[in-house]
């Protein structure tokens, strides 16, 4: 799953007040290299892009899961994909 | 199954064609029922992204070896679209969404699925985009509860055939539009069928009587005339056609 891809999920448990369910969590191993904000005048900064640029489209996330951050549900990711299926009692 | 796969292929290339993208910049579209990739391969050959949803895991894993480019969701699409609002430029579907109307008994209603895969997938589009839907319907009323649940969910669009008059070739693409509704494509192979005269033909020929199927009235001199060129056809001794073929007789023959 790229962080591209993450960036634009939100779960879909149902029940959920509007707006929640973004961002999932990803839990892995090993810390990401870039700063939790970007800095004013990031546009410029060509090393930031790049490394945002490779961060968002070509790192991938192959084993750890996604936590919702309103009911802490985690939805595991196993080679690269995530596995979203709710159960019965969720739907 | 290569047949299969040049069906699938070809179909795919048709629904991205559908969805009407601007030409000059890469979109990012949903692929519903993505399977091993493969209309997700021909997204990715027109330039644009795409991440892909299917129920099967194995499918997936198929997908997977073959290092297709966009990325995968192991999902249930009638437990909803898991995007933010607004994020996709489209969306296709290739002989997926017929599933959904699966009455499994453990799980909701078909309509209840139907309305919550059209309703997220309505909020998962950005304005103004298409979702473009291949399917083989059953029935009818099959056709009538998806495309109910679709405009419930605030689509608009309809129904585009290609191929209407080919029991083969027939295909249906439900075409849907989030925002202002859209002027509808056109089916592919719908021009023969409206050649149709709708007005009267105005000739000098004296008209025979035919009878509504177009046959000649039984008994007639027509008739009979068809009848004996028909048993030339087959090899049979037939009579020569005379004047007096068909002529009335007095009334006790």
């Amino acid at each position: 799953m790229k962080l591209l891809t993450h960036n634009l999920l939100s779960s879909h448990v149902p029940g959920l007040r509007p707006g929640a369910g973004f961002p999932l969590r990803i839990e892995l191993g090993h810390p990401s290299e870039l700063p939790p904000e970007p800095s004013p005048g990031y546009e410029a900064d060509e090393e930031f892009l790049r490394r945002l640029h490779h961060v968002l489209l070509e790192v991938e996330v192959l084993e750890g899961s996604l936590q919702c951050p309103d009911s802490g549900r985690r939805f595991p990711i196993s080679r690269g994909v995530p596995n979203l299926l709710l159960s019965e009692d969720e739907a | 199954s290569s047949r299969v796969v040049e069906i699938q292929s070809q179909m795919s290339e048709r629904a991205v064609e559908l969805l009407g993208l601007p030409e000059d910049r890469a979109c990012l579209l949903l692929d519903v029922g993505c399977g091993s990739g493969l209309s997700g391969d021909h997204i990715s050959e027109e330039g644009h992204y795409w991440i892909g949803m299917d129920i099967s895991p194995a499918m997936l894993d198929v997908a997977v070896e073959r290092e297709v480019e966009g990325d995968l969701l192991l999902a249930d699409v009638g437990h909803g679209i898991p995007f933010r609002p607004g994020m996709f430029d489209g969306c296709i579907s290739i002989s997926a969404v017929q599933w959904l109307c699966n009455a499994d008994k453990k799980s909701h209603s078909p309509p209840k699925r139907l309305y919550r895969f059209f309703s997220t997938l309505y909020t998962a589009l950005a304005r103004g985009s298409r979702a473009v839907l291949q399917l083989y319907p059953e029935n009818s009323e099959q056709l009538e509860l998806i495309t109910a649940q679709a405009m419930r969910a605030g689509f608009t669009g309809g129904m585009v055939v290609d191929y209407p008059n080919s029991a083969k070739a027939k295909k249906f693409f439900l075409c849907l539009f989030v925002g202002p509704s859209g002027t509808l494509p056109k089916g592919l192979g719908t021009e023969c069928a409206s050649e149709e005269p709708h007005q009267a033909k105005f000739t000098n020929e004296r008209t025979r009587f035919r009878n509504v199927k177009g046959k000649s009235v039984k008994k007639s001199r027509d008739w009979i005339l068809e009848k004996k060129e028909r048993r030339r056809r087959q090899g049979k001794e037939v009579r020569a056609d005379t004047k007096y073929t068909g002529r009335k007789r007095r009334p006790r023959f």
